[in-house]
């Protein structure tokens, strides 16, 4: 019987020929992920008993939550996991100025490979399904108990397939076509499933586009999200993985839970918005009038890219930034930072009034580098618009691709790209 | 539980919604306290902030569909366990608080009507095991899914770290 991307790998790291929807394997882990919440990780570990972690190599370690330091207490608990990596002789550390966001940094520097077994303890450990890996979001315990056994049990996921094919419209990007899947889907319509991106206009998309898609598969309660193995990905890892590269895909008679299609450019007119509190709460721009914004964020694990600051950089070239309105740029990584540097993307940006801030969350968590006052709207290109998420409980998130988020910075209120630049270009990178 | 069974009893404090996320649960901000036990001090702080100081140890929080949807963040379920709740019942979990939860040894059981057929107050008793619910004080049996026989062992061992422990001590 034909086996699901999801199916194949767990069936391979837990040694069987065949696995089935539902059926609780116990499959190898070859890479544990975690940031500074290494130290909860950390702290179980050592509750457990063991002098040792399994695997020294297959443990990487990024800050990215709280970077640098922004109260004593970070800094003490930065402090600890520092030891911790020391005295455990855990090989792949990604300190403060050496990384950025984890799920850019593991992909950057040749972490990751096709069929893998990844957890992360981070939701958004989905991102690295653009990569062909089952990768997925794990809590603290959870980890601590990897780093024991190298080792851990899932259900095995029915899959969702979604295929998408058509020609995306002007200004229309990956985050609109997810933030529209995740309306018509709902919070939990992929809740406990794999998802499996696929068809035509995936298979033009960059890398950088189709991590958008695994990212936030994970808002709409994915486990893992995979979009295709192809040459287009090779290409990227190539140069990265040292491993040798394996073309994996499903088997053409998977089966599938349900099979969901998209036509871009019919069914996507226009920018996608998720409006407050909810990622589902998703709308077209046009319905929304006016909304006026204090901040803009542009940055964070889902749309932090060259890419993204390479739109969002077209857009406010030689303007300036809405006097209400605050723009905060957060490359994903130093990598993309230095790039960015080199292409003049942040000269522009900053020229236009936005601040930079170093690679990380920053606000998107709601910690530091741009929280929210109460009666504050913010739009921004990240992955959550909960209560409270990046600041006061009476603040305002509404998710928007990075061209939406860099067009409403220069308004002052949210804005269609087209209503700021008139000559226009796609803000879909394709290869 | 603190009797060695798989049942426990105890008084519904609230009836929340559907999709209550981790940031409602737990705000962000305080995801630099590793100390398990302090993370009570914030559960519900900006959505539910009356919540917390009226939960009395033992007490269950019922809630609809996807409960714990968004952050993999521990200190969700964590604040939870140590603020005294001795149970979650809701229509649905999210998976990683689902996992979570059950690794701190906090009890999470899907009953798809729960947040129809209790009410703040009402007494109820769950069997763990066989997935069943009473309320108590409707007089009612509650439609429940019994917890995985892996979960229960380790809900039984008091959550998975001290399970590891005893079985590498052994």
């Amino acid at each position: 019987m034909g086996m699901t991307l999801a199916e194949k790998i767990l069936a391979r790291a837990s040694g069987r020929e065949q696995v089935w929807p539902d059926q609780i394997v116990v499959a190898r882990v070859d890479l544990a992920m975690s940031h500074e919440n290494a130290d909860l990780v950390r702290k179980s570990f050592l509750e457990i008993g063991l002098a040792h972690v399994w695997d020294p190599s297959k443990i990487v370690i990024v800050f990215d939550h709280r970077i640098p330091a922004e109260s004593e207490k970070t800094a003490t608990t930065h402090k600890a996991v520092r030891e911790f990596v020391a005295a455990q002789g855990i090989e792949h550390f990604y300190d403060v100025g050496r990384g950025g966001i984890c799920h850019q940094v593991l992909p950057e520097n040749g972490h990751v490979r096709p069929g893998m077994v990844l957890v992360g303890t981070d939701s958004h450990t989905t991102t690295h399904g653009a990569f062909g890996a089952f990768a997925t979001g794990i809590g603290a315990t959870e980890m601590a108990g990897v780093w024991a056994e190298g080792a851990l049990w899932f259900k095995v996921p029915s899959t969702l397939r979604i295929e998408v094919e058509g020609e995306f419209r002007q200004w229309v990007s990956a985050k609109d076509l997810i933030l529209y899947i995740i309306g018509r889907l709902g919070a939990d319509g992929a809740d406990y499933r794999a998802v499996e991106f696929d068809g035509p206009a995936i298979r033009r998309m960059t890398v950088a586009s189709r991590m958008v898609l695994a990212n936030l598969a994970m808002e709409m309660g994915a486990k893992v999200a995979f979009t295709p193995v192809d040459e287009i990905l090779l290409d990227y890892l190539r140069p990265r993985v040292p491993e040798k590269l394996e073309m994996i895909a499903a088997d053409a008679d998977a089966s599938y839970e349900r099979v969901i299609r998209v036509d871009a450019g019919h069914d996507i007119l226009e920018p996608q918005i998720a409006c407050p509190h909810a990622v589902d709460h998703v709308q077209p721009l046009s319905a929304l009038g006016e909304v006026p914004v204090e901040q803009a964020v542009l940055g964070s694990c889902t749309n932090g890219r060259l890419e993204d600051l390479e739109v969002a950089a077209r857009i406010v070239a030689g303007r300036v930034v809405h006097p209400r309105t605050r723009l905060v740029v957060i490359p994903a990584s130093q990598q993309i930072y230095r790039d960015a540097m080199r292409l003049g993307y942040l000269e522009t940006l900053v020229a236009a009034g936005a601040i930079i801030n170093p690679p990380g969350c920053g606000p998107c968590v709601g910690v530091h580098q741009g929280i929210l006052a109460a009666g504050e709207t913010c739009v921004s290109s990240t992955n959550r618009n909960f209560l409270g998420r990046m600041g006061s409980k009476d603040s305002l998130v509404y998710l928007a691709s990075p061209a939406v988020v860099a067009a409403s910075a220069i308004a002052g209120k949210l804005a269609h790209p087209e209503s700021i630049v008139k000559e226009g270009f796609p803000c879909l990178t394709e290869v | 539980m603190p009797d060695g069974s798989l049942k426990l009893r105890g008084r519904v404090r609230a009836v929340l919604g559907d999709n209550i996320d981790t940031d409602m649960i737990y705000p962000g901000r305080y995801l630099n306290i590793t100390d398990r036990e302090k993370t009570a001090e914030h559960l519900f702080e900006l959505a539910y902030p009356e919540l917390r100081p009226n939960l009395e140890a033992g007490d269950i929080i019922v809630a609809g569909r996807n409960f714990g949807c968004g952050s993999s963040r521990e200190q969700a379920a964590a604040a939870l366990k140590f603020a005294g709740a001795g149970a979650v019942i809701a229509g649905s979990f999210a998976r990683i608080f689902f996992r979570n939860a059950i690794n701190l040894g906090l009890p999470a059981v899907v009953a798809p009507l729960a947040s129809l057929a209790c009410a703040a107050g009402d007494e109820l008793e769950i069997d763990l095991v066989a997935g069943e619910i009473r309320n108590l004080t409707g007089d009612r049996m509650v439609e429940a899914a019994a917890l995985d026989p892996r979960a229960v062992e380790l809900i039984a061992a008091g959550g998975l770290i001290p399970y590891l422990k005893r079985k590498y001590a052994a």
